[in-house]
């Protein structure tokens, strides 16, 4: 039993139960359920699309529930760009056999051979007999009642009518005409509004707090101070608003350990203990790799310093949650990616039975990894129970959410690299030096992942770090080159000391990790005398990785705006995780000597995700990828003094806007039958290094270190022009 | 101190009692439960909670009930329904025009200011008419796709 559990695919795996998966309804209606959430990325529009092809029903009587711990698979973390490739494949084997179970009883009831069958938006008719009977018949609002066998064989891709094809998104018409959407717009009877204070730095323990201000406020029902936690509660937003910033004018908190100097961030953080690891054919190791030296006979070694800052999510809405207590229990509305995992946090944090507490999740803006979800569910548990269960509604504050999310973080890595008299790849060093990247609420009952958890009287400390010890996970993500190179080290330096919170943001460490080997790709080629894309192909030997070069190369244009002075092309390419989808970028960029501006003109991407079910979905992921990594490219970094943190707006923390963002052209290479392949993160990594890649065309000067501000760009071009 | 404040929005009055200085979004979202605008900056740095005062945007974090007072608003609910949409939100859905959505409310009202104003934008205005919106998914390329449709659909 234990043996046959193991095969089934995706999510079944831990999730067999056919139930959690399809309902088919006495209204004529198929439910499908995903433990995953949407969040923009059509998560929900896709699923749809999978399910109704294997029942061979229309996409109109589909309704999709997704993430509560009371209705749903436990899916874990929507994350990793894994949805597809594990909800989808458990939703697709799921649907082939309730479609199956309910042919067998069509059979029955219709005297006639299952051979004879076929169904048509959930009629099922045979050839050898005029009568019909439907699914809804069939069920009668019944329960399948059983395991998934995953026996049943989806259909082949050619029989495909509804996955493959351009569907719109059925989230979007709510979004556009202004209906609720989002957790931003539950509206609960009794609903008060919360608000919390927190220092700007992450260090700090409260010394003091005069509440009263706060409380005189007209409206305000508690000022609740637990701890270092402070927050308030009132009957309206505006007042909670009042009384925070009341709360926080009259709270005084320690300093807290100085923060780095941000200006030598690189060097402090290569000059830190750390916690040596490395990386064996791809695989991770804790012994780091040998010390080596360059082949001797070596035509050219190439060693350099790249470096990425602490950058952030940047949600444009601010991490909400609304939280009330009832008979004991509690229930969150939550735009947490983990509904399961943030359930076992807050029972570690309330110490309760997990079965008295549903977490339900509700549609929030973008956050592209761990944001303050989860925290700001926790702080509205805790302001709920203080204000005897009433159900509290906080969204944070602008400055929350920029000085408290836990960051992207930063990183340094080191390549070196020998070409063979031949001019290829002889000999690749790799170093990556870096904070924690996976910091996710986990089950662990002695700590947590909830920030407010850390500052309660009776809470719990926070989560232990330490490296990745999964391939692909963390700082490990995309290290190991997607090249056939001969000789390859890879050396992972944890540093131990973290100056803030840090957790999963998009790509986690390939984005910092391509930038630098699809750099160091482009000088090698510089050093060889080669053509950029002519060099990577010499090394790949993945049919699907060349075409996928290819694809963008053809899209931009290669090689006609090459010239200097003026525009400038890069390319760079890498496969999300080394197991992901293929993508590949290029970009044509214009750089203004005397003012340092950096401007994208054009962006192309390739991308090949395997069978795609939703390619607009894919074409949507890859563009706002590369728009995305466009602002963490050019503009992004978090600011600090040594006691606080600065960049706490959007003019502190300037990101991409309308004025600057480039039109994207993109390819999606559909392989119908191939597997799902993550999409999601896969073109923030090509798309920093096309960037650096085309300044060194247009203007000959390389940027190692991000972002590419106006400032630095005049800096490196002064160094260059006078070394 | 609470007082009694009469607005017109999307074409309907409403009374709403608040303090004066309380700015039009939270009137909007919940007082009068219109949704649309959003809470993203509360510094008109992001454009979520954009709105048309007598047809010209601003943003309704800022700008205070007292103020919005006597004047016409108009938030994304005003625009047009699932049934009859206005050729702008025909033209988003038509383009996909959205990730995560939470900016495209204050995007499709930048858009009307826009277009109200310059029927027949080359893309340097359509630049400038939505500089002040920020979107973090990155839909940027289709958000001017839906522009440049909407235009093409209003000019008929």
């Amino acid at each position: 039993m234990a043996t046959e559990a193991k095969r089934l695919p995706g999510s079944l795996r831990n999730n067999p139960g056919l139930d959690l998966w399809i309902g088919i309804e006495t209204d004529g209606t198929v439910t499908v359920r995903s433990g995953k959430i949407e969040i923009g990325q059509g998560l929900k529009t896709a699923a749809m699309q999978v399910a109704a092809e294997e029942l061979d029903v229309n996409l109109s009587r589909v309704r999709i529930k997704t993430a509560d711990t009371a209705e749903t698979a436990d899916e874990n973390v929507t994350s990793g760009s894994r949805s597809m490739e594990v909800s989808a494949t458990a939703l697709r084997f799921a649907a082939a056999e309730c479609r199956a179970i309910m042919l067998k009883m069509a059979a029955e009831k219709l005297g006639v051979p299952v051979e004879s069958l076929s169904v048509e938006d959930g009629a099922i008719r045979s050839s050898e007999s005029n009568q019909q009977v439907t699914y809804w018949d069939l069920m009668g609002g019944r329960k399948f009642g059983r395991d998934a066998t995953a026996a049943f064989p989806p259909k082949p891709p050619q029989a495909h009518r509804v996955v493959g094809t351009r569907v719109p998104r059925i989230d979007l018409p709510a979004k556009v005409f202004g209906q609720p959407a989002f957790i931003e717009d539950l509206r609960l009877p009794g609903m008060l509004h919360g608000r919390i204070v927190r220092p700007r730095h992450q260090g700090a323990a409260l010394e003091s707090a005069d509440t009263a201000a706060a409380e005189k406020i007209p409206g305000v029902v508690k000022v609740l101070r637990d701890g270092d936690f402070l927050g308030v509660v009132a009957e309206t937003e505006i007042a909670a608003i009042r009384a925070r910033d009341a709360l926080a004018a009259n709270a005084r908190w320690s300093a807290g350990d100085p923060l780095p100097d941000e200006d030598h961030l690189y060097e402090w953080m290569m000059s830190q203990d750390t916690v040596e690891c490395g990386c064996v054919d791809g695989v991770h190791t804790d012994e780091p790799p040998p010390d080596t030296e360059p082949p001797a006979d070596a035509k050219a070694t190439l060693d350099q310093i790249y470096a990425k800052p602490f950058i952030l999510h940047g949600t444009m809405g601010p991490s909400c949650a609304v939280a009330e207590w009832k008979a004991g229990k509690l229930i969150v509305h939550t735009q947490s990616q983990g509904v399961f995992p943030l359930r076992r946090a807050l029972k570690n944090v309330f110490r309760m039975d997990e079965d008295d507490i549903r977490c339900i999740h509700m549609e929030g803006a973008g956050v592209y990894g761990h944001s303050g979800a989860d925290d700001v569910a926790l702080d509205a548990a805790l302001l709920s129970r203080a204000v005897d269960g009433r159900p509290v509604r906080i969204q944070w504050m602008r400055d929350d959410e920029h000085c408290w999310e836990p960051f992207g973080t930063a990183m340094v890595t080191k390549v070196r690299a020998s070409l063979g008299a031949d001019n290829r790849v002889a000999d690749w060093r790799f170093d990556v030096w870096s904070n924690h990247h996976g910091n996710r609420p986990k089950p662990k009952p002695t700590e947590s992942g909830l920030l407010a958890a850390r500052m309660i009287e009776d809470g719990l400390p926070p989560q232990t770090l330490g490296p990745a010890k999964d391939s692909e996970a963390g700082e490990h993500r995309n290290a190991w080159p997607g090249y056939d190179f001969p000789q390859i080290n890879v050396a992972k330096h944890f540093v131990k000391a973290h100056p803030f919170r840090c957790s999963s943001l998009r790509g986690l460490g390939a984005f910092a990790n391509v930038f630098a080997i699809e750099q160091m790709m482009d000088e090698l080629a510089c050093a060889a005398g080669e053509d950029p894309v002519t060099f990577r192909l010499a090394h790949m030997s993945d049919p699907r990785a060349r075409f996928t070069l290819d694809a963008a190369r053809d899209a931009i244009g290669w090689g006609k705006a090459d010239k200097v002075p003026g525009p400038g092309q890069g390319i760079a390419y890498a496969r999300y995780k080394n197991t992901a989808a293929y993508c590949a970028v290029a970009v044509d960029v214009e750089v203004d000597e005397k003012t340092g501006v950096v401007t994208i003109l054009r962006a192309a991407c390739a991308g090949d995700a395997g069978e795609a079910i939703a390619p607009d979905g894919i074409a949507n992921q890859l563009e706002g990828g590369v728009i995305q990594s466009v602002s963490w490219t050019l503009k992004e970094r978090v600011r600090f003094t040594p006691g606080e943190i600065t960049s706490v707006d959007w003019e502190s923390y300037p990101i991409l806007t309308f004025r600057e963002a480039p039109e994207v052209e993109t390819v999606v290479l559909n392989r119908p039958g191939e597997k799902f392949l993550g999409v999601g993160e896969a073109s923030q990594g090509p798309t920093g290094a096309a960037i650096a890649n085309a300044v060194f065309a247009a203007i000959r000067v390389r940027l190692r270190e991000l972002p590419f501000t106006p400032e630095r760009v005049r800096k490196m071009i002064q160094e260059a022009r006078r070394g | 101190m609470s007082e009694q404040f009469k607005l017109t929005v999307n074409g309907k009055a409403h009374t709403v009692s608040a303090d004066a200085d309380t700015p039009l979004l939270y009137v909007l979202r919940n007082d009068i439960g219109l949704v649309s605008p959003k809470y993203g900056c509360g510094q008109e740095q992001c454009g979520a909670c954009n709105v048309l005062i007598d047809g010209e945007k601003a943003f309704s974090c800022s700008v205070t009930l007292k103020d919005a007072a006597g004047k016409q608003v108009t938030t994304l609910e005003g625009l047009g329904t699932a049934e009859q949409p206005h050729p702008i939100q025909a033209a988003f859905i038509a383009e996909q025009a959205a990730q995560c959505g939470y900016c495209t409310s204050g995007l499709i009202i930048a858009t009307k200011a826009l277009l109200d104003k310059n029927p027949n934008p080359d893309m340097d205005a359509i630049r400038v008419g939505l500089q002040d919106n920020l979107c973090r998914c990155g839909a940027h390329s289709r958000v001017f796709r839906a522009v440049r449709r909407a235009a093409r659909e209003l000019a008929g």
